[in-house]
Parts: structure tokens; C-alpha cells; sequence
């Protein structure tokens, strides 16, 4: 194979990738606009389903519940999460480094069930002890919160190593007290990955069935649980409808956050060249 | 670096307790919300189940604890053929997802990485944008896909290659495709990562020397790119073995995983010591991944 013949053959399975991948959102998309009250069957374009939509009182509070939580647990998260990538970067050596580590990046490959179950127990345990918390919000929030911290330390960590730490040294040398050099010079420069770190945690939890279903109380169902309870017995196309705007939205945010992030590159690049 | 931290370590007492805060308080949180949860699970698996509520498992007797281990669940898990198969229909499942993903996500981190650079921001945001589009939305569309009269189907019947519907969905298939659709994503960024950072200058030196680049790849890229693969397997292996919503969707009654008997033992029996039980048999099969992946973790950033 030459080289000319290898560089099609990467374009067509890049490309046959990414059709994979773009499918069934497509899908979803197209079946949206479809009339027919059966999911599968293409009659004619109407908004019949995004009517449904507005009147279903069900799932609108089941999605105003998800964006509470889901803005909780990213601020939340991301507190947390800059604390323990502090610790973890700025910290070389302390007992039980380690243990630190292992604990804040297990929650990333766990099966959500094991999670689920074990903090459920947990606060089971904890409610029959000293009588709280109640199961509901506070709960998913928790279940959230951890599995968000855990996301949010790897991208705040991963900022802090590729940062420059001179901006820091000489803050320190001009006589900045540390409080200081993190408020007016780490915090600023992590802006960026606080942002995505947030963005990330958001749609985490608001994507989050498994330790939602374990951890809410009667009264609580966030949506991913409504989707999932209304899947689980078959199709149903106001999910379509749904699922389109949650798409337009999530693309419109991240299609932004991308562009930000490139300019701020740019810029950085540029400042750079100016100093130099 | 070396002076920041020096500078760190002299200030007053103050900054002693900045950083007890900084170091204590993730400490804590993770400490009672991801390690002391799994030695509940722990307790409660060898405790046995009464009518109300799970039994204490240390007892008083005059002034002498009596500790009481029940290992029922753990006997039942053992002499069950159902458990066992499940056990090993998940860690098969699990097994050719990974194969399948690093069969398909190798060459497109290696053609993505090898793309021009101006190009890439835009095809890994591509990568990502499936990614945040929810999850189970996708794993819902796949559905009206693959059913009878959907859109595969009809297509392969207006195109004449079969004469009647597939059954697709609720088949081994369907979960396959939906697991492999789902993880895809998790094998392709660690492996980009890993891939674009390889130094062009050793497969020039192959090349130079006269190294056909089939044997080049085979002989430099691979090796070097050993962390990534070993990273992209781990994430989609270890949470794959205890996937729930993926075979409850896409997988129909009978595709046997672990994820569901743990959701059934909890949710539909009830049995809370069976339900811990069935949990730590499981964490105990992806320990030795969970290890290594924990050990690429802090080697990576050392």
C-alpha cells in the first residue's frame, strides 16, 4: 500500500467512525419532526411531538429537577475537585498520597451500580444511626457530587501541570502571602479548566440513570430516570423531541466552549510572543 | 518549583494549617463517600438478612462481643451455576467490547493524530460531541434503530439484500454494538493523547534505515503507544464488566449481566446481603485492572 492509497484508507475509516458515532443522533433529529404516533414509521413533518412536549408536566419537572441537581453537584464538584488537585499537585509528599490518589480517580472507571449500591447502603446505615439524610435531593446530590469531584480533579489536575509555575514563584518573590498567590495569580490562570471542569460535571450528572435510581426517594425522579422508566417499556416520540433539544443545546454550548478555548490559546500564543 | 516549595514549607503556622485544609478536606469527602460505603457493602454482605432489616454483626454478651460473620451469600454465590455464568457471560461481554474498540479506535487515534494539525481541535471536538449528548438518549436511539420495522431493517429491505426483518435488537448483537457504541469514545482519547505525542523522529530513523513502514508501525508505534492502549482498555473494560443500562435497553431478557442481577437482587428481591455479596464478588474480578489503571494514573502525572 503506498502512501497515497494509506491516507484514503485513514479518511474512509475516520470518516466511517464518525458516521457510527452521528447516527442515532441523526436519528433522532429526523424522527422528531415525525408525525406518526408509531416511532418507526415515517408519515409526514409536524411538531406534534414538541406540543407533547410542552404539556407534559411529568417529564418538565423531572428536567427542571435534573437541572437543579446538575447545577448543585458541578459547583459542588468543582470545589472539591480544586482542593484534591491542589493537594495531589502541589503536595509531593504526605501520608496516604497515595490512597488519595487511587480514591480520586477510582470513581472514573467504577460500574455505577457498585457505586450506587455501596453509598445507598452507606446512607441507609448513616439514616438509621442518626436518623438523616432523608432519602431524596441530598442523596443524589452526594452520589453526584462524588462521581463529579473525581472528573473534576483530573481537569483541574491536569491544567496545573502543564501551568507555569514562574507566574507563582514570582508573585511568592514580590511578597505575595500564599493565600495571596493562589486568589491572584492560580485561580485566575485555572479559570479555564474550572469552566470546563463545570461543564463536564454538569452534563455528568444531568446524563447520571444508575446512581439517581439508587439514591432518589419517592417523589424525586430526575430526567434521565423518566426517559429511562419510559424506554424500558418502548418507544415513545415525545423522548425524540426532547432529545432534539437537549442535542441543539449541549452542541451550541460546547461548539462556544470550544471556540473560547481555541482563542484563548491564541491569545496566550500571542502574549507569548510579545514578551519574548 | 524547587523554590516555591521551600518558600511554601518556610512561611508561619498559618500556612501549616492552609495546608492540613487543603490536603484534609478532599480527604475526608472521598474518604467517607467512596472508601467507607464499600466496607459497608463489605459488613453488610456477611450479615444476614431478617425480616425488617439487615443483623448487626457484633452482639453483646455480658461484657464479651460476639461477632457474628454469616457467609450464606457468599455460599449461595459459589454453588449457584446461574451466578457463575453471569460472572462470566459480563467478563466476556466486557472482553470483546475492549477488542472491538482498540480494533476500531487504534487506527483512528493514529489517523487522527497523524492529521493535520489545524484539523484536529475540530475532530476530537467531534469525538467529544457524542460524548455530551446524553448517553441514554443515544442508547434509546440505537432502539429505534435495530427494531423490526426500523430504519436498518427497511433499508436492507428496499435495497434487496434480505427478504425479511433481522431481529436485531434484544440480541447479543444489539448489545455488542450498543456497548462498543458506548465505551468507543473512552478507547480514542486516551489513545490520541498517547499518539500524538509520539516523536516523529524515530519513524524517520526507521525510515531512513530502510524500514518498510508496515514493520515500522508494527515495531515503534505500537510499542510507544503501549500506555495508551493499556489506559483505553482499562476504561472500557473495568466499567463494561458491571454495565446495567446498555444490556437492560439493548439486550433483552436474556443476555446474562451482573450489573442486572445486582439491580434485581436489590431492587426486585430485596436481599440486601445478596445484592453486597454479588457487589463484592465483582469488585474482587476488576481489582487487578482497577490496579493497574490506578498505577498508570499516579505514574502518568509523577
Amino acid at each position: 500500500m503506498n502512501s497515497t492509497a494509506l491516507k484514503w484508507f485513514g479518511r474512509s475509516w475516520m470518516l466511517l467512525v464518525y458516521a457510527f458515532l452521528f447516527l442515532p443522533i441523526f436519528t433522532l433529529v429526523a424522527y422528531s419532526f415525525n408525525d406518526s404516533q408509531l416511532v418507526t414509521v415515517w408519515s409526514h413533518a409536524s411538531l406534534r411531538w414538541y406540543k407533547a412536549l410542552m404539556h407534559d408536566s411529568d417529564l418538565i419537572a423531572a428536567v427542571m429537577l435534573s437541572f437543579k441537581i446538575a447545577f448543585l453537584s458541578a459547583l459542588v464538584s468543582v470545589f472539591f475537585g480544586l482542593f484534591s488537585a491542589f493537594a495531589l499537585h502541589r503536595y509531593r509528599r504526605f501520608t496516604g498520597r497515595g490512597l488519595l490518589s487511587s480514591l480520586a480517580s477510582t470513581p472514573l472507571v467504577m460500574p455505577d451500580v457498585i457505586v450506587g449500591l455501596s453509598l445507598l447502603l452507606m446512607l441507609v446505615s448513616a439514616q438509621q444511626a442518626l436518623g438523616y439524610p432523608e432519602r431524596g435531593l441530598l442523596t443524589i446530590l452526594l452520589g453526584h457530587t462524588l462521581l463529579g469531584t473525581a472528573y473534576a480533579t483530573v481537569v483541574v489536575r491536569s491544567r496545573l501541570t502543564e501551568m507555569d509555575s514562574k507566574l507563582e514563584e514570582a508573585a511568592m518573590d514580590l511578597g505575595c502571602r500564599p493565600w495571596q498567590v493562589f486568589t491572584l495569580v492560580t485561580l485566575p490562570l485555572l479559570m479555564p479548566a474550572l469552566l470546563s471542569a463545570f461543564l463536564l460535571t454538569f452534563t455528568l450528572s444531568f446524563d447520571d440513570v444508575v446512581l439517581s435510581s439508587f439514591l432518589s426517594g419517592p417523589g424525586y425522579s430526575t430526567m434521565p430516570m423518566v426517559i429511562f422508566s419510559r424506554a424500558r417499556l418502548g418507544l415513545n416520540p415525545s423522548i425524540n423531541a426532547l432529545a432534539t433539544v437537549t442535542i441543539v443545546v449541549v452542541s451550541v454550548v460546547v461548539i462556544a466552549s470550544t471556540l473560547y478555548s481555541l482563542r484563548q490559546e491564541r491569545q496566550r500564543k500571542r502574549d507569548m510572543a510579545y514578551r519574548d | 518549583m524547587a523554590s516555591l516549595m521551600q518558600s511554601l514549607k518556610g512561611s508561619t503556622p498559618a500556612w501549616l494549617t492552609g495546608r492540613r485544609l487543603v490536603i484534609g478536606l478532599p480527604y475526608a469527602w472521598f474518604l467517607i463517600l467512596a472508601l467507607l460505603p464499600v466496607l459497608i457493602v463489605l459488613k453488610i454482605s456477611l450479615s444476614e438478612m431478617q425480616t425488617t432489616a439487615v443483623s448487626g454483626m457484633v452482639s453483646w454478651q455480658g461484657a464479651w462481643p460476639q461477632i457474628k460473620i454469616d457467609v450464606s451469600s457468599y455460599l449461595f454465590l459459589a454453588f449457584d451455576e446461574l451466578y457463575l455464568l453471569t460472572y462470566l457471560s459480563s467478563i466476556q461481554y466486557a472482553f470483546y467490547t475492549t477488542v472491538i474498540c482498540l480494533g476500531l479506535g487504534y487506527p483512528f487515534a493514529y489517523f487522527m493524530a497523524r492529521a493535520p494539525k489545524h484539523w484536529q481541535a475540530l475532530l476530537l471536538m467531534l469525538i467529544m460531541l457524542p460524548f455530551w449528548t446524553s448517553f441514554l438518549l443515544r442508547i434509546y436511539a440505537w432502539k429505534t434503530l435495530l427494531v423490526n420495522n426500523g430504519l436498518i431493517n427497511s433499508a436492507l429491505l428496499a435495497l434487496g439484500w434480505i427478504d425479511s426483518p433481522i431481529e436485531m435488537l434484544n440480541t447479543p448483537f444489539s448489545l455488542m454494538l450498543g456497548m462498543v457504541y458506548s465505551y468507543l469514545p473512552f478507547m480514542i482519547l486516551p489513545l490520541y493523547a498517547n499518539l500524538s505525542k509520539l516523536d516523529g523522529r524515530y519513524l524517520e530513523a526507521a525510515a531512513d534505515l530502510g524500514c518498510h513502514p508496515f514493520k515500522t508501525f508494527w515495531l515503534i508505534t505500537v510499542p510507544l503507544s503501549k500506555a495508551g492502549i493499556v489506559a483505553g482498555c482499562m476504561l472500557v473494560f473495568i466499567p463494561a464488566v458491571g454495565e446495567y443500562v446498555i444490556p437492560e435497553l439493548l439486550g433483552g431478557p436474556n443476555t446474562l449481566m451482573i450489573g442486572r442481577v445486582l439491580w434485581d437482587e436489590f431492587f426486585s428481591n430485596n436481599d440486601w446481603p445478596m445484592a453486597s455479596a454479588v457487589t463484592i464478588v465483582m469488585l474482587l474480578l476488576i481489582m487487578l485492572p482497577l490496579t493497574i489503571y490506578n498505577k498508570l494514573q499516579s505514574e502518568g502525572r509523577a
